[in-house]
């Protein structure tokens, strides 16, 4: 178990390592640059004086050493300007210039400096996580409880009327992408045209959650998952209810009640675990387009704020979030899988 | 001219989808007629579900076909008066051609009939080209390493999980910029992909046709020309006769497309070819003394064919979502473009005031979707049966 967790550990992190690197690269192209020095400096900037802008803000560097920057492993560029002053990396931040640390990057806890919110990487990711974190326990809330029982229910008598019902359900769910959902129930559920019950914007939502402006985002996001997840579990159940110890135990005489809740149940929800988890990434992609479409400013939001206005480190701590979630998810399945299955070991 | 009542309105658009009825009725008639001789597809018409999703996606697809008969209005002309306008609202006296805007105008006055008929045309041109390419490279790629293993699994599969490990999103939106158009790397990306498809036909017909070299070589020199041809026409837009090409812009939405969509078609490639390389025959075929790629391509590839049909037509659906939230995040394709994506995304802003010009669109992506996932259950329900 040991040796399989430190080699996965590896590979997270050689994963981790060339996902970061690649989004660097493509964050940092030559193209992206020159935005960013017209939009810190001037508009009107010559060429001559966007290669020079660039040169003096140390983002002419070869592009591995500036990673090395980023990540905190390579030591910070330093310039003195033409009129004496000490500037650099790690010199801009620190209260006194001469005492500035040598390196400053993710390793020492320095995510960078947001030219959109004009304010410390650091300081602004953490809230907007966090209010995608309510969003995020909600949907779990629903989502999860919601899709095991329409599986089970659907997979506990196969070919039966409930079964037809709640497949096609779960079908039309799954074919429904968030920005369509999102948009269909803010019409007939939030607006003159249906029924007003719930509120189209959950901008409201970022001061206090309550149910009638947070329920329509955290349905959008489960909607599309619920399915998902339901097709999987039923199809684990029907398997599991052809099983020869259900047979057993049916002509032991026992009640269909308790074969589903005693013998079939633990063994059918091992392969819908596995497929929760990995649903994340999937989430991740739901969290923004809801929170576009829902202007509720989490991370989602934040993400798309930082690619449309090319802002470089505020991206690149986005995709270090996601990059985190997505593998940790992974791992979690895995690992989650040998628990939840006896029969699997890992040598 | 007054207003259309819901009947109306219903009777006109069942009225100008009159050639996709024609078209769907002799479809099925003759489908249904000849059903045993037809194979898989002939199974289909077996099973309710799937014919009712092989109907959904037939209607947009002769939609798609006929959109320039069936559309009432110039998807991007502009009437004045209209912006906005209400369902089965009449156009302004004296206005040529279709007295009505059957669902609608949209806020720039366009009509929202004819921009969701023409929407069909644009998701239906990549979507399926799209997913086709992808599989074509998760095969070539996913065979080798699911047959001959090592290293080279290692590697395809570590570089496989890399890309998948990426949030969609994010890859899109660091690919489908007009930065990265300016740097040149859509191109570079297509020519490595649009490679693998090339290959993958050579190396077809020369396994095959190895003893026959007068056939092998008419089959590889037809597929290395036109190959080539559409080639130089689609990675470099260099066509040499003109004749294909495909603007900067679209061409980073089908490569980035497809470079989502390739990982998993190859994981599940290699999957499937490792659990068929145990069986008898290709081991009888390794003891003829066949080749690794006539087994992989002709003995391997044609058993594995079920579950890659039923996954084709379930990612189409996915390609055609993913389509959808380029559109809706306004990346890649110009605004005026009337795909579903875009269109949902320019009516979401007056959404709780008009909502039509972008519920319109919202359902028929759904039902697209929707049409393709029957279409796969029903594929998969019939050829599980055998």
């Amino acid at each position: 178990m040991l040796k399989f967790l430190l080699r996965r550990g590896g590979t997270m992190l050689l994963t981790a390592l060339c996902l970061t690197f690649v989004v660097f690269f493509l964050t940092n192209l030559p193209p992206n640059l020159e935005k960013l020095a017209k939009s810190e400096a001037s508009v009107r900037m010559s060429d001559a004086d966007v290669a020079s802008w660039i040169e003096r803000n140390g983002y002419g560097r070869p592009i591995l050493v500036r990673y090395g920057e980023w990540l905190g492993v390579v030591p910070g560029w330093t310039n003195t300007e033409a009129d004496g002053r000490l500037r650099g990396r790690c010199v801009d931040r620190a209260p006194v210039p001469a005492e500035a640390p040598a390196y400053c990057g993710l390793l020492q806890g320095y995510w960078g400096f947001s030219t959109f919110f004009k304010a410390p990487v650091g300081d602004k990711l953490g809230y907007h996580l966090g209010l995608t974190g309510i969003l995020m326990f909600w949907v779990m809330m629903l989502m999860v409880p919601a899709s095991l029982l329409i599986g089970v229910l659907a997979g506990m008598r196969e070919g039966s009327r409930t079964d037809r019902v709640l497949s096609t359900f779960s079908i039309t769910t799954t074919a429904t992408p968030e920005y369509v959902s999102g948009v269909v129930f803010i019409v007939f559920l939030a607006s003159p045209a249906g029924f007003q019950l719930f509120k189209g914007s959950a901008a409201s939502a970022m001061d206090g959650p309550t149910f009638e402006n947070f329920f329509l985002p955290v349905l959008t996001i489960a909607l599309y998952g619920i399915g998902y997840i339901a097709r999987m579990t039923r199809a684990s159940m029907t398997e599991v209810m052809t099983a020869q110890y259900i047979r057993t135990a049916r002509l032991k005489g026992l009640s269909f009640g308790a074969i589903v809740l005693r013998h079939a149940l633990r063994n059918a929800l091992i392969a819908p675990f596995t497929v929760i988890m990995l649903q994340f990434p999937w989430l991740l992609n739901g969290v923004v387009i809801v929170e576009t479409l829902f202007n509720y400013k989490g991370f989602g939001w934040t993400l798309v704020q930082a690619a449309g206005n090319n802002d470089i480190e505020l991206l690149l701590a986005c995709s270090v979030v996601a990059v985190f979630v997505v593998l940790v998810t992974q791992l979690i399945s895995d690992v989650g899988y040998v628990f939840l299955n006896p029969r699997i070991r890992i040598a | 001219m007054e207003p259309l009542g819901w009947g109306g309105i219903l009777a006109g658009i069942a009225l100008r989808f009159l050639p996709v009825w024609i078209g769907l009725a002799a479809t099925f008639a003759i489908s249904i007629a000849f059903k045993r001789r037809l194979g898989l597809y002939g199974k289909i018409f077996d099973s309710t579900v799937g014919m009712i999703g092989l109907g959904m996606v037939l209607f947009w697809v002769f939609t798609a076909l006929f959109a320039g008969m069936i559309a009432t209005h110039d998807p991007l002309a502009v009437v004045s008066g209209m912006k906005n306008a209400k369902l089965g609202s009449p156009l302004p006296e004296g206005f040529a051609g279709y007295p009505h805007y059957l669902l609608g105008g949209d806020n720039l006055a366009r009509d929202v009939f004819s921009r969701m008929v023409m929407g069909a045309r644009e998701v239906l041109k990549i979507a399926p080209a799209a997913t086709l390419f992808a599989f074509m490279v998760g095969i070539t790629l996913g065979l080798p390493a699911g047959y001959f293993g090592g290293t080279l699994d290692m590697v395809l599969s570590f570089l496989a999980n890399l890309v998948l490990a990426f949030p969609v999103i994010l890859l899109f939106y660091l690919l489908v910029t007009p930065e990265i158009v300016e740097t040149g790397i859509p191109v570079i990306m297509a020519a490595v992909l649009f490679l693998l498809p090339i290959l993958f036909l050579v190396l077809l017909w020369n396994s095959r046709y190895r003893v026959a070299p007068m056939q092998r070589n008419v089959l590889v020199a037809v597929t290395l020309v036109v190959g080539f041809w559409l080639y130089a026409g689609l990675a470099f837009d260099a066509d040499p006769l003109g004749l294909i090409s495909m603007p900067a812009n679209l061409l980073i939405v089908f490569v980035s497309v497809v470079f989502v969509n390739a990982p998993t078609v190859f994981r599940i490639v290699r999957g499937l070819t490792l659990d068929i390389k145990t069986r008898d025959y290709v081991a009888a075929a390794q003891t003829r003394g066949e080749g690794p790629w006539y087994i992989m391509l002709w003995e391997i590839l044609p058993n594995a064919r079920g579950p890659l049909i039923v996954d084709f037509c379930l990612r189409i659906g996915y390609t055609t979502i993913l389509l959808g939230t380029l559109g809706f995040f306004g990346l890649g394709v110009s605004p005026e473009s009337p795909d579903w994506g875009s269109t949902i995304n320019e009516g979401r802003r007056l959404l709780s005031v008009f909502p039509h010009p972008a519920l319109v669109p919202a359902l028929a992506l759904m039902s697209l979707v929707l049409g393709l996932n029957l279409l796969a259950d029903g594929l998969r329900e019939e050829s599980l049966r055998d």
